[in-house]
C-alpha cells in the first residue's frame, strides 16, 4: 500500500496528523500535510486508509 | 429520485437533543429535496451523510456569502440580499481568495501547535473550576465555565483583551438571535467589526505576541483584512466551543452511566468528544452552498444559483453512516462526523475545539464527581431561539 498527498489542494484542517501521527505531520508554517510514512503498514495503514476518508479537501490518495 | 418535496426548514424539536423529527423523514424519502428559504428563494435540502459530503467536497457549489440564500430565520421581512464577504471574511470567499486568506491561519491551528497550548488551556479550565468550587455548591456552568473558557483562550491567542469580553459576547448573542431583524445583525456586526479594527491598529503601532499581531506582522494585510478575520475567529471560536460545553453537560447528565464509563476510563474523553459533536450537531441550520452551475447530484439538477442547505445534524443521525444513529454512546467511532463540516471550509479551529472539550469536559467530571442538575431537565432553558444550539444556563449542584 502506498500513500500520496497533495500540499496544493490541502486545507489544513490536521485530519490526517490528528487520526495517525506517525503517518502524517502538518507543516509549520502554512499547516499543510506532511508525509512521514508513504508506505504504512500494519495499524497505520488502516489509520491512513481513515484519513484518506476524512480529508476534508481530498488531499490524500492510497494506491494499493 | 424524480420526487421532490416542498417545504421550509424543520425546525420543531421534540426532545432537547434530537433534531427535527421531519428531517430524519426526509432523509428517507427525499435525501435532497426542494425547499423554499425565508427569502422566498426555492432552492434545496440535503438531509443525507452521503450527499452532506458531497455537496461540501464539490467546488461547484460555492461558498461566496451575495450568492447566498440563508435558511436560518430572520425577524421583520422581506429578507435583503446578502452582500459580499468583506476583506478577510473568507467564510464567505471561494478560492483563491479563500485559499489565501485560509493558509495564513493554518499554521496556527495545527494539531501540534493546539497540542502545545494544552498546558495554558488546563490552567484556565482548572482556575474556572476552582471558582466555581469556591463560591458554594451550586452554580450556572453556562456563565461559569462553558462560556468563559473558550472566550478567555481565544482572547489570549488571537490578542483581545479579555476585559472586553462583555462587549463581543453581547454583540455575537445579538448577531445569533432568530428574532434579531436583518438591521439587527448588520449593526451588532458593524460594532464587533469596528471594536477588532481598533484593536488591529493599535497592535499595528505596539505588536504583542498573539495571532492578530503575527497577521499584521505578514505585510500582506490591510488593517480591515486582519480585523475581519480575528473576528471571524473570535465569534466561531468562542460562541460553538461554549455551547457545546453547555448542552454537553446536560446530556451527560442525563446519561450517568456514561460519565461513569469516562469517569473509570479517563481516555475515553477524546471518543466522547466527537460522539457528543456528532450528537448534538449545535449548528441548528446547518452550512450552506449554492451551486455556480448546473450540478447533477443525488438525481436531481441543482441549477446555477440555487442554494443548498445542509443539514448537518440530519446527516450526522444517518443510518446509512452511523449504526444506532439516535443513541448517544460514547464509546462508538464518531469519526467522519460532519459537525465541522467537509471540504477545504471545514472548521479552522476544529482542533482547538477538540482540546477545549476534551481538557474541559474530563477536568468537571473529575473534579466533580457528583455534578448534578440544579433544576428538572424540562426547566433548563434550550437555544432554540438562537442560530447555534445549546443552552441558556445551566444550572447545576455539586458537594
Amino acid at each position: 500500500m502506498k500513500v500520496e498527498v497533495d500540499p496544493d489542494v490541502c486545507a489544513g484542517s490536521g485530519m490526517c496528523a490528528l487520526t495517525d501521527p506517525a503517518v502524517f505531520d502538518q507543516d509549520e508554517v502554512d499547516g499543510t500535510v506532511v508525509l512521514l510514512q508513504p508506505s504504512p503498514t500494519g495499524e497505520h495503514e488502516k489509520a491512513a486508509r481513515e484519513a484518506a476518508h476524512l480529508c476534508p479537501a481530498g488531499a490524500i490518495r492510497v494506491l494499493d | 429520485m424524480t420526487e421532490t418535496l416542498y417545504s421550509e426548514l424543520p425546525s420543531q424539536r421534540s426532545t432537547a437533543f434530537d433534531p427535527p423529527a421531519e428531517l430524519g423523514l426526509l432523509r428517507e424519502r427525499a435525501p435532497i429535496s426542494r425547499m423554499k428559504f425565508p427569502d422566498g428563494h426555492l432552492g434545496w435540502l440535503v438531509t443525507s451523510y452521503e450527499l452532506a459530503r458531497e455537496v461540501h467536497a464539490d467546488r461547484r457549489f460555492s461558498s461566496r456569502a451575495e450568492l447566498q440564500h440563508s435558511p436560518r430565520p430572520v425577524a421583520g421581512k422581506p429578507v435583503p440580499q446578502r452582500p459580499p464577504a468583506k476583506p478577510g471574511m473568507f467564510i464567505g470567499m471561494d478560492a483563491p481568495d479563500h485559499t489565501r486568506y485560509r493558509k495564513l491561519l493554518t499554521g496556527q491551528f495545527t494539531v501540534r501547535r493546539m497540542n502545545q497550548l494544552m498546558p495554558r488551556i488546563e490552567e484556565i479550565v482548572a482556575e474556572h473550576l476552582a471558582a466555581m468550587r469556591a463560591s458554594g455548591t451550586s452554580a450556572d456552568l453556562v456563565a461559569d465555565f462553558a462560556l468563559p473558557v473558550p472566550s478567555m483562550v481565544i482572547c489570549e491567542l488571537l490578542g483581545v483583551p479579555y476585559e472586553d469580553r462583555q462587549a463581543f459576547q453581547e454583540d455575537t448573542a445579538k448577531a445569533l438571535r432568530l428574532d434579531s431583524t436583518f438591521e439587527e445583525i448588520m449593526e451588532a456586526f458593524e460594532r464587533l467589526e469596528d471594536f477588532v479594527l481598533q484593536l488591529a491598529k493599535r497592535k499595528h503601532v505596539e505588536p504583542g505576541d498573539d495571532m492578530l499581531s503575527g497577521l499584521i506582522a505578514t505585510g500582506e494585510l490591510t488593517d480591515e483584512e486582519v480585523a475581519n478575520m480575528g473576528l471571524l475567529l473570535l465569534v466561531a471560536g468562542h460562541e460553538t466551543t461554549a455551547n457545546m460545553l453547555g448542552i454537553g453537560t446536560l446530556l451527560l447528565l442525563q446519561h450517568p452511566e456514561q460519565v461513569a464509563a469516562l469517569q473509570a476510563d479517563p481516555s475515553l474523553v477524546d471518543n466522547a468528544v466527537e460522539e457528543l459533536m456528532r450528537y448534538l450537531s449545535i449548528i441548528q441550520f446547518g452550512t450552506l452552498r449554492t451551486a455556480l452551475e448546473d450540478v447533477e447530484i443525488g438525481g436531481v439538477v441543482v441549477k446555477a444559483g440555487e442554494s443548498v442547505s445542509i443539514s448537518v445534524a440530519a446527516a450526522n443521525r444517518d443510518p446509512a453512516r452511523f449504526e444506532r444513529p439516535d443513541e448517544f454512546d460514547v464509546r462508538r467511532s464518531a469519526a467522519g462526523h460532519l459537525a465541522f463540516g467537509h471540504g477545504v471550509h471545514q472548521c479552522l479551529g476544529q482542533q482547538l475545539a477538540r482540546i477545549e472539550m476534551r481538557v474541559g469536559f474530563a477536568a468537571l467530571f473529575r473534579e466533580f464527581p457528583d455534578l448534578r442538575l440544579g433544576v428538572p431537565a424540562e426547566d433548563v432553558k434550550l437555544r432554540t431561539d438562537m442560530a447555534i444550539y445549546g443552552v441558556h444556563e445551566l444550572p447545576v449542584e455539586f458537594s
